[in-house]
């Protein structure tokens, strides 16, 4: 996948799937109205997270894409998760040791590597400034 | 109190009820040049830096640390710092630069660097740039939409009407925090009724507004609010690596994000730490650029009265835009808060932005009265619609809007209110009753609506956020509620947030073929280069600019004129000298046949009644002849004047335009000029008979006395134009002038 199959609504409209494994022409008001429709339909799969990483990067977008890959290792997350993390990042919410903890339980449970590597840097940085 | 009453009066006016201020950089109260803002400096080591803009790295704080990791790109910074900032400036305005090469190289510039490049422009040498460096080629605007109720009636008839306007995003906040899912609830309604595709967001604490986003409310974030000194930064409740991971989280769930900063927030908030507004600004982006935003809200934003206050402030303002495209990012570019007073001066400011064209050219502009604006007032505002929709036909600039008609806008808020009030009923939120639809649609501001139980609606808010419905369930009730157009519009915008094509750089929404398409850096990049290039208005959508309401069709200003021939009024034969006591009234070739009216409608027997009646009221009879070879009032009356056995004429075009003149006088010459036909009453034409006549006869004249109303040229510009074409269309210019018999005998 590159630019040149961007926008995915006009390239790829046929093959993306939903996070729920739906295509996106199963997406439709039938459907729903058969009940047929979850949340889980609505969400974006993470491998179409890294297919727009990947056309950001080659669009010379790094940092965008750096953003895009964390974002498809927390796309497959509970809210709940997501949320607690947030939380914990920010100012004065946590022992150091619970950000590593939170780094290795996403490493190790979702895979999350870059999401892990900047709740790290992060508990450096809180350190190093005093803010945990 | 001054002596003067000019003084007095220009101290009334509303440009002194803003704030100015002397800079003291001390305190942050500067816009650039701070003494205490750092040279620019990078020094890297084993792939790392070691020293940025004169700090070392054991002294960096928060955002030094996050910016030395996540936002230079050290593979071109060597480049970057050693290029002179004059280049890169000199870049930036070479229309045979493209902006990718000056990306690259921007790319590896520190804070100070980057400054440093923006304060070797002008004004005007920022907007070449601004034009050039903005991320999307095609420039959309970006509407608020809030009442001081929380009202989610008036909510979704606003958002319609913003939406049909031509918003690409609509963006709502609250008066009472706990209204937000009501509030995003209306808004996505209403703005899917007016344009699907438009873009909705809710301004609201971090936390709840990625909920909002999870449940499918909202489509888009833009205050993840980022701060340039690490104090400021915490006192928002967050840090560069929170914000980065919210950015993340968002992406996740498939909705768009920008961040927000702008000049002044720092100074404001008490810990600017001596560093020019500017200066703090690029760091702000360079923290945004470092998360992986895709782009930011800036152009001082809420703070805007504040570097406003200081000498260069509107520059600057303009200078932060730039660095945030510079630096790859989309830029909703402000505009958006209350900034002055001054019409003169809000719309001065705006053309630093308007003229090059933004990725969103308003972070914010008040699709409602002010009055209802949460978000600082609304520095353009509904009443100002007609205002600026001129302004974009006038200089041909597409800043996002269309020029609508009443009935369409009523139909989509009607519509809008109908959809919200089905969607309420069958998610069992409290009613919507028939009055609040009708209020809605036809309503100014919320003082306009039935009041709503406000304890209810929230309490409805609350279950609703802790509930379990999402998306899916609002588009079911909308579709079970009959409205199953609006139901697959928000399925649409579910599918758009599955392939994440909006998560791009600078994305929007936009119709083709009667699908959604989106419209990003990607697919629509900036490509200017120079004259006929980048995005040009023109084709359909400058046909669509032009077409404001209140542009008429020029046959229009025509109406009724020729339709009733003067039948009084005979033609005889080619006109001779006449005798000593008689004054000529000599009117133009279209008198009485083509046109039958003045300007401003007097008919042109009743005018010709009352000049020959003043005439007799003198003692002197009237002889009207028609002159063919000129439609020039001065040479009408000029050629009239030789004809009269006295030497004094009338000279009158069809229009009303007239002159006292006398023979002996050079043609353009003459002893009354009445050039303001607007404002010439039957009353005016039968002094300028008296006069005439009195000229005659040798006797003491009283100039007639005239309105002057200068304002009146300005509002029958086009129809003098117009009839004066058709005064020119019978001039013959061989023919001489005529007797004219007209069927009238004044009263002596």
């Amino acid at each position: 996948m590159d630019e040149s199959h961007y926008p995915l609504g006009d390239h790829a409209r046929t093959e993306v799937r939903a996070q729920s494994g739906k295509l996106l022409s199963q997406l439709t008001l039938a459907e729903a109205r058969s009940g047929e429709l979850s949340p889980d339909d609505l969400r974006i799969h993470p491998d179409t997270l890294r297919e727009q990483a990947r056309i950001a990067a080659e669009a010379g977008w790094g940092q965008l894409a750096a953003n895009l890959r964390r974002a498809a290792e927390l796309a497959i997350m509970p809210n709940e998760r997501v949320l607690t993390i947030y939380e914990a990042l920010r100012p004065y919410r946590v022992p150091q040791t619970r950000l590593f903890e939170l780094a290795d339980e996403v490493e190790t449970q979702y895979g999350a590597i870059e999401t892990a590597a900047l709740i790290r840097e992060a508990a450096a940085a809180y350190r190093k400034r005093g803010l945990l | 109190m001054s002596l003067s009453r000019r003084f007095r009066e220009r101290a009334e006016r509303p440009i002194h009820r803003d704030s100015f201020v002397t800079p003291w950089p001390d305190v942050g109260l500067v816009v650039a040049d701070s003494p205490n803002d750092p040279a620019p400096s990078l020094r890297l080591a084993h792939g790392h830096i070691v020293e940025m803009d004169g700090v070392p790295r054991e002294q960096m704080d928060l955002l030094d640390l996050f910016i030395a990791e996540h936002a230079i790109d050290l593979s071109v910074a060597g480049e970057a710092m050693a290029t002179p900032s004059e280049t890169i400036a000199r870049m930036l305005v070479d229309i045979n630069v493209p902006r990718r090469q000056i990306i690259r190289l921007v790319g590896g510039c520190t804070a100070a660097k980057l400054v440093e490049i923006v304060r070797h422009l002008s004004v005007l040498e920022m907007m070449l740039a601004f034009a050039k460096m903005r991320v999307r080629r095609t420039p959309a605007n970006q509407a608020h939409v809030t009442n001081r109720t929380d009202n989610p009636v008036l909510l979704a008839a606003d958002a319609a009407e913003a939406a049909l306007r031509g918003f690409a995003e609509n963006e709502t906040t609250v008066g009472v925090a706990r209204a937000a899912p009501l509030n995003a609830l209306a808004i996505l309604v209403g703005s899917q009724v007016g344009r699907p595709g438009v873009l909705t967001q809710c301004a609201v604490e971090e936390a709840i507004g990625l909920r909002l986003g999870i449940k499918g409310l909202t489509s888009y974030a833009e205050t993840l609010s980022v701060y340039g000194t690490e104090q400021v930064f915490i006192d928002g409740d967050d840090t560069p690596w929170s914000k980065a991971f919210l950015a993340s989280a968002y992406a996740s769930r498939g909705i768009k994000i920008r961040f927000t900063s702008g000049t002044g927030s720092e100074a404001l908030m008490g810990h600017a730490e001596g560093r020019s507004m500017l200066y703090l600004e690029a760091r702000c982006l360079l923290v945004t650029r470092g998360a992986g935003s895709q782009g930011v809200q800036n152009g001082s934003i809420s703070c805007v009265a504040l570097p406003e206050s200081l000498p260069g402030g509107v520059r600057i303002i303009l200078a932060e835009n730039l660095l945030a495209a510079m630096l790859n990012l989309e830029v909703a570019a402000g505009n958006d808060a209350l900034a002055s007073h001054s019409d003169i001066r809000k719309t001065a400011k705006l053309m630093c932005q308007f003229l090059p064209g933004a990725d969103f050219v308003h972070s914010g502009f008040s699709s409602m009265p002010r009055y209802d604006n949460m978000f600082g007032g609304g520095c353009f505002d509904s009443s100002e619609y007609d205002d600026y929709l001129v302004l974009q036909r006038d200089m041909q600039v597409d800043a996002g809007l269309r020029p609508v008609r009443e009935p369409e806008v009523l139909a989509v808020r009607e519509r809008a209110a109908r959809a919200l009030q089905g969607l309420f009923r069958e998610l069992a939120l409290p009613t919507i009753a028939d009055a609040e639809v009708e209020a809605a649609v036809i309503a100014a501001d919320s003082r306009d609506l039935p009041e709503r139980d406000r304890v209810a609606d929230l309490a409805a808010a609350d279950r609703f956020l802790a509930g379990e419905q999402t998306l899916v369930d609002i588009v079911n009730a909308l579709d079970r509620a009959g409205y199953s157009d609006v139901a697959e519009a928000l399925l649409e915008l579910g599918r758009q947030r599955v392939l994440g094509d909006y998560l791009q750089p600078a994305a929007i929404l936009s119709h083709a073929d009667g699908h959604l398409r989106v419209l990003s850096g990607i697919n629509d990049a900036n490509d200017y280069v120079g004259p006929g290039t980048g995005f040009r208005l023109q084709g359909e959508r400058w046909a669509e600019v032009c077409n404001i309401p209140e542009a008429l069709p020029p046959e229009t200003y025509l109406e009724g004129q020729g339709a009733h021939p003067a039948d009084r009024l005979r033609e005889l034969g080619v006109a001779a000298p006449g005798a000593s006591a008689e004054v000529v009234i000599a009117v133009g070739p279209a008198f009485g046949r083509a046109l039958t009216e003045t300007i401003c409608g007097l008919p042109h027997e009743a005018v010709l009644e009352q000049l020959i009646g003043g005439i007799a009221e003198e003692g002197l009879t009237a002889r009207i002849v028609k002159v063919y070879h000129t439609a020039d009032c001065a040479f009408i009356g000029y050629a009239g004047a030789q004809l009269s056995g006295s030497g004094i004429a009338i000279g009158l075009q069809s229009r009303g335009t007239a002159v006292i003149h006398r023979s002996d006088l050079a043609p353009l010459n003459n002893l009354e000029l009445f050039s303001m036909s607007p404002n010439l009453t039957l009353d005016s034409y039968r002094q300028m008979g008296r006069n005439a006549a009195r000229y005659a006869r040798g006797l003491p004249v009283t100039p007639v006395a005239v309105t002057v109303d200068n304002w009146v040229r300005l509002r029958l510009i086009v129809k003098t134009m117009l009839l004066h074409r058709r005064e020119c269309e019978e001039v013959d210019v061989q023919r001489r002038p005529v007797e004219l018999h007209f069927d009238y005998e004044p009263e002596v």
